[in-house]
């Protein structure tokens, strides 16, 4: 771990939230926005000494830590590590994009708005950086309160309803969370994850405290008897709302599992692992028949994303190489693609006032450059090849079918679903009745602006995705050794293969402390 | 015997505040609040009793044949109550339901009760303690009723006065109990004694009964009944007193109780039992209610389970955190109100529906209560979590995990009708016109002050924290 003088992560976590207290003093709406905005560039910028990361250290990087409260064992602990990498700079980028997406979506409570925004990012960011536990906790809840806010304040019509649910679903799992985080000060006595990931637990104790951190976690990926809130939150959350919704917060949940689950709890996360892909399948498979049956565009997107965590914490829970490259890919190209999407049902929502597809037809003919970017990022989201879907889904795929064909073949319906309710999606808007596109005018340069940088990610990670799995590769094989630490790949890889499986948990019972 | 009366500086202080307002009750009915008689220099000379507690923090020593300790627990607590005395008194000071003819009487309570409190932190001897008791409570029967000619706080105060004395009666009992059996009222030689069931069953049934006492001040179920009704019914201004301040005075004796009886497992279990009770049925009960003093009321019973939880750690760290907890529940509790009070310039009672559109019409104000609701939940980054989670980590493994479990769970179930509050704050438009008299911008100051130190205390509870830890350390080390 090496130790740095510039606290860059600090400063990338706070910057927002510095920025914070200096809107109340704007008066004017559209400086609100450029302001927010070109905090949002510079967060960017910031974010440049990150290049320094280096890719062949395997531990944390950039780490930050200071004592908080010696005698309960708190530090100010923070640090980086390839995982963290990828989800911050998703999170970096996402803000100046919500900005602008919001430029006129956005039209009551401007400042309050963008103080939520901006709040948002701060604590998002802070999530992925902790490294101490309560430092992650007070992170983890801080951004339940703007997410709130986004939700009930600049929602849809049952935004009050919306928002009280995700807020009740998230706190209620995550109140566990904490009783684990306290278990784990008290047995392991530090609140330090990576002095944690040192330790042995018993096995009964992993057994507790993963059930503890998967609920609150599977709730917050979610997972599918636990997904009800996200597609309600997704429908009346605003644009901004969505994006950081479906890119962010979702992926804190498979964060979470490889973060903590694993690492922590590794017995118990092996024990487990049968339970969880057969959930991940119920996912990805229930996902994708209910996404189907969609008429309203954001439903249909968010029902697609209960299919894609799927296959994130199928690759997750598969423990293997493949499997872990898979779900990172699919955790950051589902940032980026449904990202994307929201932002395209946004746009469209400006111009007709309605999110049902039928009311969004026939957009081919007038709206060409917003068809081109449907099109692109639609087909990205059922994973074709040479866009970014493709490579997290099939490594997924690969390390499924090596683990187990039959779990693959559960889920080759699910990634057909994928295509059919995407391609059903596209076909409609691109070809349907017109039943008001003639009026509306096609992408302007500001829309162009923030689809243009996620289009280019598209291709980029779709075509060259070797810089990124090599960001991940070092970090993925430490939690990979820490759930099977003998360096033997090939029996890594049939872990979950039903009879080494019962094999594997009876040999924990007969040699736990 | 000899008394250094710099040990009693702030009692002192407080004395002379009492005597102030005394001279001042005796003008002549119908004299305006003028010159002389005018009451504005009380919220100067609170803030002078925060100074001088602050000051004599460090003092300890035994006083009156050692039944009155002046140690750093009776000192946390003083600076508390006086730092709690100057926010109410202050939050009352133009308190709409009181007559002008009543302002020193009704002040002049506020003040004995918290000498009550202040006396009841430094008591180490039963029948001190119970003096203390009744010279709080008194004061606060007499001001309950105070609201203009409302005949519900009329109503209120004689529930608050029948459940007062049913329960300092059941207390004088057990008392009675314990003399019998340990033949002692003295703390520190009750501590050498066997509290264990048994050794000495009347002693045990005897501090248990005792115990009621100061339950009945928490708020605690079974014995909470008083609580919503009270609220609802006396004045905001009582209220917020009324609400905060007696817990002080219940909490650290319960903490000394426990400090110096270490008590067996018998009544460490009962305490446990309760707590988990509190904490339930108050946030079940506080679901369903549409007044917000009413669901304030059901949040501090469920508040009283919570700081049982660290009397049920029965460790140091425990105590301290309990402690802790009162301190900060003070502050959210008097944030809360104090955007009530500042809301209802009529003296009414606020409905949640009262809240509709208040980003509008206060949009600092909103963010106060928005703080202090969060802080009541629990959730970070405000003090309410730093205190939860001491709480919780402090008990963890002392064999009542389970109530660690059913206290998270309970921040699950609470969250909604906290959540209700900011709800109807930020995203309901008022549809009714209110009696708009737009809040006084030195209110919205102070309520900032006050949401500012949740915050700070959030992410930097440290030396507060301490401090509270070292007194607790002198008494179990």
């Amino acid at each position: 771990m090496s130790q740095t003088t510039v606290p860059i992560l600090s400063i990338l976590t706070y910057f927002p939230l510095a920025a914070c207290f200096v809107l109340p003093f704007i008066r004017n709406e559209k400086s609100v926005r450029v302001f927010s905005l070109l905090v949002g560039i510079a967060e960017v910028l910031l974010a440049l000494p990150l290049f320094q990361f280096s890719l062949m250290t395997p531990g944390y990087q950039f780490v930050e830590k200071v004592a908080w409260m010696p005698q309960w064992g708190l530090t100010y602990y923070m640090g980086m590590d390839g995982i963290s990498l990828l989800m911050v700079l998703l999170t970096i980028l996402l803000l100046p994009l919500c900005v602008l997406c919001s430029w006129t979506y956005i039209s009551k409570r401007v400042k309050e708005f963008h103080f939520s925004l901006l709040l948002m990012t701060s604590a998002c960011i802070g999530v992925f950086l902790a490294l101490d536990l309560v430092l992650f906790y007070i992170f983890w809840e801080a951004m339940l309160v703007p997410m709130f806010l986004l939700i009930a304040v600049w929602g849809g019509p049952e935004r009050r309803y919306a928002s009280v649910k995700f807020f009740l679903y998230t706190l209620a799992g995550s109140t566990l969370l904490l009783v684990a985080i306290i278990a784990f000060y008290k047995v392991g006595g530090t609140f330090s994850i990576p002095d944690l990931t040192e330790q042995t637990f018993p096995f009964r104790f992993q057994f507790w405290v993963f059930l503890a951190m998967a609920l609150a976690f599977a709730i917050k990926v979610p997972m599918f008897p636990f997904h009800t809130w996200l597609p309600a939150a997704h429908v009346e959350a605003p644009t901004a709302g969505s994006v950081l919704l479906a890119s962010i917060l979702l992926k804190m949940g498979a964060y979470g599992f490889l973060r903590f689950c694993l690492p922590l709890t590794p017995d118990a996360s092996v024990y487990f692992a049968p339970m969880m892909i057969a959930i991940s399948v119920a996912s990805i498979l229930y996902g994708g028949f209910v996404a189907l049956g969609q008429k309203d565009m954001k439903k249909l997107i968010a029902y697609s994303s209960v299919a894609h965590m799927g296959f994130v914490t199928l690759g997750i829970f598969i423990f293997s190489l493949r499997g872990f490259q898979g779900a990172l890919m699919v955790m950051l190209n589902h940032g980026i693609t449904t990202g994307a999407l929201f932002m395209l049902v946004g746009a469209i929502y400006e111009r007709s006032h309605s999110r049902e597809i039928a009311n969004n037809m026939g957009l081919g003919k007038y709206l060409p450059a917003y068809m081109f970017f449907f099109g692109l990022f639609a087909l990205s989201s059922l994973g074709f090849p040479g866009t970014n879907s493709f490579v997290g889904e099939l490594l997924v795929l690969i390390g499924v079918f090596k683990a187990n064909p039959w779990v693959g073949a559960a889920i080759i319906p699910g990634v057909m679903l994928g295509a059919a309710y995407m391609l059903r999606l596209g076909q409609k808007l691109a070809w349907g009745e017109p039943t008001g596109a003639n009026a509306w005018k096609d992408l302007n340069l500001r829309e162009w602006s923030y689809l243009v940088p996620l289009a280019i990610l598209v291709f980029y990670i779709g075509l060259a995705p070797g810089l990124t799995l090599r960001v991940l590769d070092p970090s993925l094989n430490r939690v990979l050794d820490r759930i099977a630490p003998k360096p033997k790949p090939a029996i890594v890889e049939t872990a979950v293969l039903p009879n080494t499986q019962k094999g594997i948990v009876a040999g924990l019972f007969s040699s736990s402390r | 015997m000899k008394v250094d009366f710099t040990l009693l500086l702030p009692e002192l202080v407080q004395i002379l505040i009492i005597l102030g307002l005394f001279v001042q009750t005796l003008k002549k009915p119908g004299t305006e609040n003028k010159g002389f008689f005018c009451i504005c220099w009380l919220p100067w000379a609170s803030a002078v009793g925060i100074a001088v507690a602050a000051f004599s923090m460090k003092r300890s020593g035994l006083l009156f044949w050692d039944a009155y300790q002046v140690d750093g627990l009776s000192q946390f607590f003083k600076m508390a109550i006086a730092l709690g005395f100057a926010i109410a008194s202050l939050n009352a000071m133009s308190a709409p339901t009181v007559k002008d003819d009543q302002r020193a009487d009704y002040f002049l309570f506020f003040a004995l009760s918290s000498l009550g409190l202040m006396l009841m932190a430094s008591s180490v001897e039963l029948i001190t303690i119970y003096i203390s008791l009744e010279i709080a409570s008194y004061s606060l029967y007499s001001i309950i009723p105070i609201r203009g000619n409302d005949p519900r706080a009329a109503e209120a105060g004689i529930k608050y006065i029948l459940f007062g004395a049913a329960a300092t009666a059941i207390a004088l009992f057990g008392l009675s109990y314990i003399l019998a059996s340990q033949h002692t009222t003295y703390l520190h030689l009750l501590a050498a004694k066997s509290w264990a069931w048994a050794d000495s069953p009347l002693a045990v049934t005897g501090i248990t009964l005792f115990m009621v006492g100061f339950f009945f001040k928490l708020a605690l179920f079974p014995f909470h009944f008083w609580c919503p009704d009270v609220y609802d019914g006396t004045s905001n201004e009582t209220a917020a007193f009324a609400a905060t301040l007696p817990k002080l005075g219940a909490v650290v004796i319960l903490i000394r109780l426990v400090a110096l009886l270490k008590p067996e497992i018998e009544i460490i279990t009962i305490m446990a039992v309760l707590s988990a009770a509190s904490m339930t049925f108050g946030n079940l009960a506080a679901l369903i209610q549409t007044d917000v003093k009413r669901i304030l009321g059901y949040s501090s019973v469920a508040h009283a389970g919570y700081v049982l939880v660290g009397l049920v750690a029965a460790s140091a760290t425990g105590l301290s955190a309990a402690g802790f907890y009162s301190l900060i529940y003070l502050l959210m509790n008097l944030t809360c109100f104090w955007v009530i009070c500042s809301l209802s310039t009529d003296g009414k009672n606020l409905m949640l529906d009262d809240l509709n559109g208040l980003y509008k019409r206060a949009p600092y104000l909103a963010f106060v209560l928005a703080v202090g609701a969060f802080a009541l939940v629990g959730l970070p980054p405000t003090a309410g979590f730093m205190g939860k989670l001491f709480l919780l980590t402090a008990a963890w493994n002392r064999g009542y995990n389970w109530l660690i479990i059913i206290a998270a769970l309970n921040t699950a179930i609470s969250i909604y009708y906290y959540l209700n509050i900011v709800r109807h704050a930020y995203t309901q438009e008022s549809d009714a016109l209110l009696p708009e008299k737009a809040p006084r911008c030195c209110s919205a100051v102070w309520g900032g002050v006050l949401a500012a130190s949740l915050l700070v205390l959030g992410i930097i509870p440290q030396s507060v924290f301490c401090w509270m830890e070292e007194a607790t350390r002198q008494m179990m080390p």
